[in-house]
């Protein structure tokens, strides 16, 4: 069976949080959320806009990732990261331009796009959001 | 809530190649059936997470029912990820209890040999919020090695006093027959293991599983006719949280693991301290004590430091996991909590055989689904 994550439309209809971590803020208590929402889930408001989240944050936590999940296999060993943004929106993503032993607990991160993957069957490249250290230059 | 559970059946978590997933669920059934004295039943509930990925098999209570010769029956098939078991028993209660079913059957029923290790990791994953946590390529296992390192900072405790209670899990499952795992593990072993997401060995996670359990659940009045020691279920309780873990105000909390077991208790009118074992859902070691802490079973950060007390054991103050539990048994997902059930059963009725807590007369199963995205809790007494 073709897996829902190789389908285009999938991750066409997602574009504007997996490129842009694009979501919807509670306007009432200021809860962020991935993706599209018409009812806020933290305080129950229905009034929610759209936003772009800050590109910046902090890194809470991290792990390297030795076993796969299907579509990763020949990607491992990668990197997870648990990021805090700016707003205080807590995300995980995988982490990217760096080595584990470059990371700290605490340090500034910042969301690029990257190819995530190629799907086998369709040659679908699939790309997203991850997370790099950002580079004082 | 009071309805009897009165015949119960496990089969062995194997990876079991020349059995489907309509032939397992068909040997549970009958097992259970033929356990409870019973002919028939007139209400099937299938509990099962992966049948239309990994089979393309859907309708499962209706193929139950065929396999079964069971006619103008209702069938239905559960399903609320890692709960689904739960949730089928709390169907199965639910329509014994308002008088709509004298005997229910619940099947919990899970095929995943016909996968791959790597569409495992994917498929737990399906209990995460796809469109965020998939589509940035992050896993189920991921997001638990990041709860796991949570946890070890802000408790201070290392990893080896959590990879412990794999060690405890294959205590119990070394003496279980129908176990993944028949066998001991020394901690070194677990800690020698490879790592698969780091601070995560493989022996701190569960591998892929097909099995089969079976439960039958008959009203207060069908019980007493019925040539067959039973137990009741006297407590049911569900909460859900937000689905992924980093979303919630504090990812180590399991609020909704919390919730399912208060209300199970209170529904039951029992307290901790009456709870004379225990079974969790540990899909990676450290659910263990974030589910025990969650109840209220011990103080946060303090679960780890009973287990080295012997507190966990089969002869210790509260058992938990008494055959194994994902860890040793297995976790043949939509399965487990059925599993988790039928094994409360046996402890009950006395037919936990070398895995039996002695004089057990309450348990209480804990299942949850995603990383506490949902909970839900049963209660489960024996009667004298």
């Amino acid at each position: 069976m073709k897996p829902l994550t190789s389908r285009p439309p999938f991750y066409w209809r997602l574009r504007p949080f997996i490129y842009r971590l694009e979501g919807s803020r509670c306007s009432v208590c200021g809860h962020f959320h991935p993706l599209n929402r018409v009812v806020c889930r933290r305080c129950g408001s229905r009034t929610l806009e759209r936003e772009r989240l800050n590109n910046a944050g902090r890194l809470v936590n991290y792990t390297v990732v030795h076993q796969a999940q299907e579509g990763f296999e020949k990607t491992t060993p990668y990197l997870v990261g648990w990021v805090e943004m700016d707003d205080g929106t807590n995300l995980v993503g995988q982490l990217t331009d760096c080595d584990p032993q470059d990371l700290k607990v605490g340090m500034t991160i910042e969301m690029v796009v990257r190819k995530l993957r190629v799907d086998g069957d369709s040659n679908l490249i699939v790309y997203g959001v991850k997370f790099r250290p950002l580079v004082q230059r | 809530m009071r309805c009897f559970l009165c015949g119960a059946a496990v089969l062995k978590v194997d990876e079991h190649w020349d059995k489907s997933l309509a032939e397992l669920m068909a040997e549970a059934g009958l097992r259970a059936l033929e356990d409870s004295n019973l002919s028939t039943v007139d209400h099937v509930f299938v509990s099962n997470v992966y049948g239309e990925r990994l089979q393309e098999q859907a309708n499962l209570g209706t193929f139950l029912a065929e396999e079964l010769g069971l006619k103008n029956v209702v069938a239905t098939r559960v399903e609320a990820g890692g709960v689904s078991g739960l949730a089928a028993l709390y169907s199965a209660a639910t329509v014994v209890r308002s008088g709509l079913s004298k005997a229910a059957m619940v099947v919990g029923v899970e095929k995943m040999s016909d996968g791959t290790l790597e569409e495992s990791i994917s498929l737990m994953t399906m209990e995460e919020r796809q469109e965020y946590i998939g589509s940035f390529g992050v896993s189920q296992l991921a997001e638990a090695a990041l709860l796991y390192k949570e946890y070890m900072r802000r408790y201070k405790v290392g990893a080896e006093s959590i990879a412990y209670f794999s060690v405890l899990s294959h205590e119990n499952s070394s003496r279980c027959s129908h176990a993944q795992y028949q066998f001991k593990l020394s901690l070194e072993s677990v800690m020698n293991s490879p790592m698969i997401a780091e601070p995560i060995h493989r022996l701190e996670a569960t591998a892929p599983a097909d099995g089969a359990a079976a439960i039958i659940v008959v009203s207060d009045d069908l019980a007493e006719k019925l040539d067959r020691t039973n137990c009741t279920l006297t407590g049911l309780g569900f909460s859900n949280d937000l689905p992924v873990a980093f979303d919630r105000e504090d990812p180590l909390a399991m609020e909704a693991v919390s919730t399912a077991g208060r209300r199970a208790l209170e529904m039951a009118g029992v307290s901790r301290s009456e709870v004379d074992f225990l079974e969790l859902h540990e899909s990676y070691s450290v659910m263990s004590p974030l589910m025990l802490e969650a109840l209220g079973f011990t103080e946060r950060g303090q679960a780890c430091v009973k287990a080295e007390k012997g507190v966990f054991g089969l002869s210790g103050e509260l058992p938990i996991n008494t055959f194994g539990g994902l860890k040793g048994r297995g976790h043949p997902v939509g399965a487990s909590g059925v599993y988790a059930v039928a094994e409360a059963f046996l402890q009950l009725v006395g037919e936990a055989s070398k895995n039996q807590v002695a004089k057990a007369e309450r348990g209480m199963v804990v299942s949850m689904a995603g990383l506490g995205a949902y909970a839900g809790a049963a209660v489960l007494e024996a009667v004298r």
